[in-house]
């Protein structure tokens, strides 16, 4: 081994207090920062969520009035995928991605210092509109003209809060692409990457891809309003269906951002609590390349109803049933996974086997949506909403649940307390259940999506909703509590914190050094492969 | 940073930094600025210059720092990878959000003009809503928005600045021959001739604006055609002015002597750039003068 100056040479200049959060070029505290960051913003957005469900309690108008209620569907939605999911898995990837593929840092760190210290600011932005003249946004996430464009003086901080939140990921994803390419430990090829590496690095460039084009579509929307253009006009020769076609171009390929690197985690703690090496690892790495190019073609899927030509109904809808079979692959080989495994159920096992039961229903809801006849009938009911409740809550937050449990150990050097874990678990995955899948019924029975009030024959399955939702709720209070808890103490974590983890972070003592590799680590250290380890 | 404790065969770790929370102070201050100052408060726009100062330092700062530690040999081969990689995809992003607005023309063109004629399933729009609208092109729409105005043409100012930008493609690709051979001399010059090339295509193209709202009554305005083209080209307008200032900071370290034969990425991040807006300009020569 060489000389270890220079860890030592930053240790002695490594500032304290609030100054070394605020200027961390460190993967591990930018890594902090983001997930710190998500998990406020995952509160934020959860009370957002019981003020809805409070007032859907009962029919008729208790809490708040609709104007109010259409806001907090709308922050609701945008700070979850904004603030909560995507900074989530991006703080993920900052922890995990360089000790992974056994890297010193990310390849750009003072960028990635900026991808994170936008966020606080957009969101600023963001929720500053609530208190402003005419209240905050209220169109919903997805923002469509020409609704947004009634939006009073909100709509011009929403706007560039997007614009902020789009600098941050495309700054983000650039370093992870940057990172994977050029940063992999000698050896290290691609199809030797761990999958969360992979996921990351084909969301990185999904991210690349799109968020300039969600800017695009709302700088449409920002000069239509202020500078009298006619994108959205059909006056003008205009058509506010460009809109939703510009948007979903970002929002479909937006939803595999927050799905792929779930994928990765999943792909991860599955082998690992089977104590098998994964099944099937080169199909999982082709089934995510395969999922990201299809996502590119299916975005219209989501305006089924908007009166398209029959013909791009049909394309649409059939490149959509497509996607069941790439994801197939991958559900298929989990459960190959843990197929004559030696399984052991800790917390992160817990979620992710939770995974793959509840996202399969997410996905197969969503083959139901995607068949054109059907979707008529489902199109801006609660079916949709449970749909992709399933694939984000159950399915993106529960991977990322199972991710903080499966690498806080590596993290704080501490195990957390696995009782308490089983616990947020187990109120978590019933609750959750409790809380989305009456929503299914709901929809089909014709209760439609963001309305504040319903006919009194929903009441009972709303009340049941309503109750999920705030089990739901309080049990991630055991989640903070936890992370608490670990972080302060616990027993102590070894270097391989879990016996059957395979994988480069795991060399590295818990927790790991402020640098995860100053030099590239010895060849012996580099698994030929990830997990068959031949 | 004592950058001389990083052998080759290192890794290379910057220290903390504070220029980005400045540059996001920037872009916050500019944010709150210009909202204010669309909603009609005219504080906004003094929001605006402060927001701008600061990135405007930010940037100063922050490149000032990285070609510091670029001159003192900082870097590695690997540092210089990450940048070629991190460059690359910056520029994938921009011709992601030129795409959302050609893709906004190409749906304009295409579809939503025949459909507000009654084509495909849109039979009742036009015979309910735009009755005896048919389809044209420059189109203002059935509304007549903002009058009858004059449509760009081929011939004229697009094809000069046509010709601007390709020869400016060539003197850039003939400056880092220059370069390469350690010429300075060829380097500095053709430089020089890019950037005149670059900002003479700005004033060509401030000229045509003009003629445009004085004489052609073309404006942003005038339906989904003036909408369209003052976004498409006052964007890559955009583009070719931030090129022509990137180019300009080049000049000034060539003349400084700040790059080898062997090491100017610098340099060539820039011609990328440049041959980006070169492509993006034919897209729009093609697409929004020509057909």
């Amino acid at each position: 081994m060489h000389t270890t100056a220079v860890a030592h040479e930053h240790h002695a200049e490594h500032p304290s207090g609030i100054w070394r959060w605020i200027t961390t070029t460190n993967h591990k505290d930018i890594g902090t920062l983001y997930l710190c960051f998500s998990l406020l913003m995952f509160f934020v957005g959860g009370l957002f969520a019981m003020l809805i469900r409070a007032e859907l309690f009962e029919p008729g108008m208790q809490l708040m009035d609709p104007a109010f209620f259409n806001e907090m569907t709308t922050l609701h939605g945008l700070v979850m995928i904004f603030g909560a999911i995507m900074p989530a898995f991006v703080g993920l990837a900052n922890w995990m991605i360089p000790m992974m593929i056994g890297a010193p840092d990310m390849a750009l760190p003072r960028m990635n210092n900026w991808s994170f210290w936008i966020l606080p600011f957009a969101f600023t932005l963001l929720l500053s509109t609530m208190f402003m003249p005419g209240g905050g946004p209220a169109a919903g996430w997805t923002m469509y003209a020409p609704l947004m464009l009634q939006t009073g003086m909100a709509l011009p901080f929403t706007i560039f809060a997007v614009h902020l939140l789009g600098i941050s990921s495309v700054m983000g994803a650039i370093n992870i692409i940057a990172t994977v390419l050029n940063l992999r430990a000698p050896g290290m090829s691609l199809l030797k990457m761990p999958l969360f590496v992979w996921t990351w690095l084909i969301t990185a460039y999904l991210l690349i891809a799109v968020m300039p084009v969600l800017a695009g579509a709302v700088t449409m929307e920002l000069m239509d309003k202020y500078f009298g253009t006619s994108f959205f006009n059909a006056a003008g020769g205009g058509d506010p269906v460009l809109y939703q076609h510009v948007f979903w171009f970002f929002g479909h390929p937006e939803v595999y951002v927050m799905i792929l690197p779930a994928f990765g985690i999943i792909s991860e703690i599955i082998p690992t609590f089977s104590r098998k090496p994964l099944f099937g690892y080169t199909s999982m790495v082709y089934a995510v390349a395969s999922i990201a190019f299809l996502s590119f073609i299916v975005w219209a899927h989501h305006m089924f109803t908007v009166g398209m030509p029959l013909a791009a109904d049909l394309f649409f809808m059939f490149s959509t049933m497509l996607i069941a079979v790439p994801t197939g692959v991958k559900v298929f080989n989990w459960v190959a996974t843990m197929w004559r495994g030696s399984l052991s159920f800790e917390t992160p096992m817990l979620f992710a086997i939770a995974f793959v039961f509840l996202f399969t229903i997410g996905g197969f809801s969503g083959v139901m949506l995607a068949l054109v006849p059907a979707d008529w009938q489902y199109h801006q009911t609660y079916f949709v909403v449970a749909h992709f409740h399933y694939v984000l809550v159950t399915g993106a937050a529960f991977a990322i649940m199972a991710g903080v449990y499966y690498w806080l150990p590596k993290w704080t050097g501490h195990m957390y307390n696995e009782t308490l874990g089983k616990w947020h678990f187990w109120l978590t995955a019933i609750s959750a259940n409790l809380l989305y899948f009456p929503m299914h019924f709901l929809g089909l029975a014709g209760m439609p999506r963001r309305i504040p009030d319903y006919p009194v024959q929903f009441t009972d399955l709303n009340q049941i909703v309503s109750i999920g939702g705030f089990v739901f709720g309080a049990s991630q209070l055991i989640f903070l509590y936890v992370i608490i808890q670990c972080i302060r103490g616990g027993k102590k974590a070894e270097a391989r914190a879990w016996d059957g983890a395979h994988g480069l972070e795991w060399t590295l003592p818990s927790p790991p050094p402020y640098h995860s590799f100053t030099e590239p680590p010895p060849a012996k250290l580099i698994w030929t492969h990830p997990y068959t380890g031949e | 940073m004592s950058a001389q404790a990083h052998a080759a065969n290192h890794y290379y770790i910057p220290h903390g930094t504070h220029w980005p929370i400045i540059g996001s102070v920037g872009l916050f201050i500019t944010a709150v600025g210009g909202a204010l100052w669309l909603e009609g408060m005219d504080i906004g726009r003094y929001f605006v210059l402060l927001g701008v100062i600061v990135i405007l330092i930010m940037m100063f700062g922050w490149f000032g720092t990285v070609i510091r530690e670029s001159l003192s040999g900082t870097y590695n081969e690997q540092v210089d990878r990450s940048f070629r990689w991190g460059m690359t995809f910056f520029i994938f992003s921009e011709v992601m959000f030129f795409g959302a607005f050609f893709g906004a023309l190409f749906f304009a063109r295409v579809f939503v003009e025949h459909w507000l004629a009654g084509s495909s399933n849109n039979l009742f729009t036009n015979l309910l809503l735009w009755k005896g609208y048919e389809p044209t092109w420059p189109s203002n729409g059935p509304a007549n928005l903002g009058g009858s105005f004059e449509g760009m043409s081929a011939v004229g100012v697009a094809a000069i600045n046509t010709l601007i930008l390709l020869t400016s493609g060539l003197t850039v690709t003939i400056a880092h021959w220059g370069l390469k051979q350690g010429n300075r001399k060829k380097l500095c010059w053709f430089l020089l001739f890019t950037i005149l090339l670059g900002f003479s295509f700005v004033a060509l193209q401030a000229h045509e604006y003009i003629e445009a709202y004085t004489k052609q009554n073309l404006t942003l305005g005038s339906g989904i055609y003036g909408s369209t083209f003052f976004m498409l080209t006052g964007f890559h307008g955009l583009h070719v002015t931030i090129g022509a200032i990137m180019l300009s900071v080049i000049l000034i370290r060539s003349l400084r002597g700040h790059f080898t034969p062997q090491n100017h990425f610098a340099f060539e991040a820039v011609s990328w750039y440049w041959h980006f807006v070169d492509v993006v300009w034919l897209g729009l020569f093609i697409f929004v003068y020509w057909l």
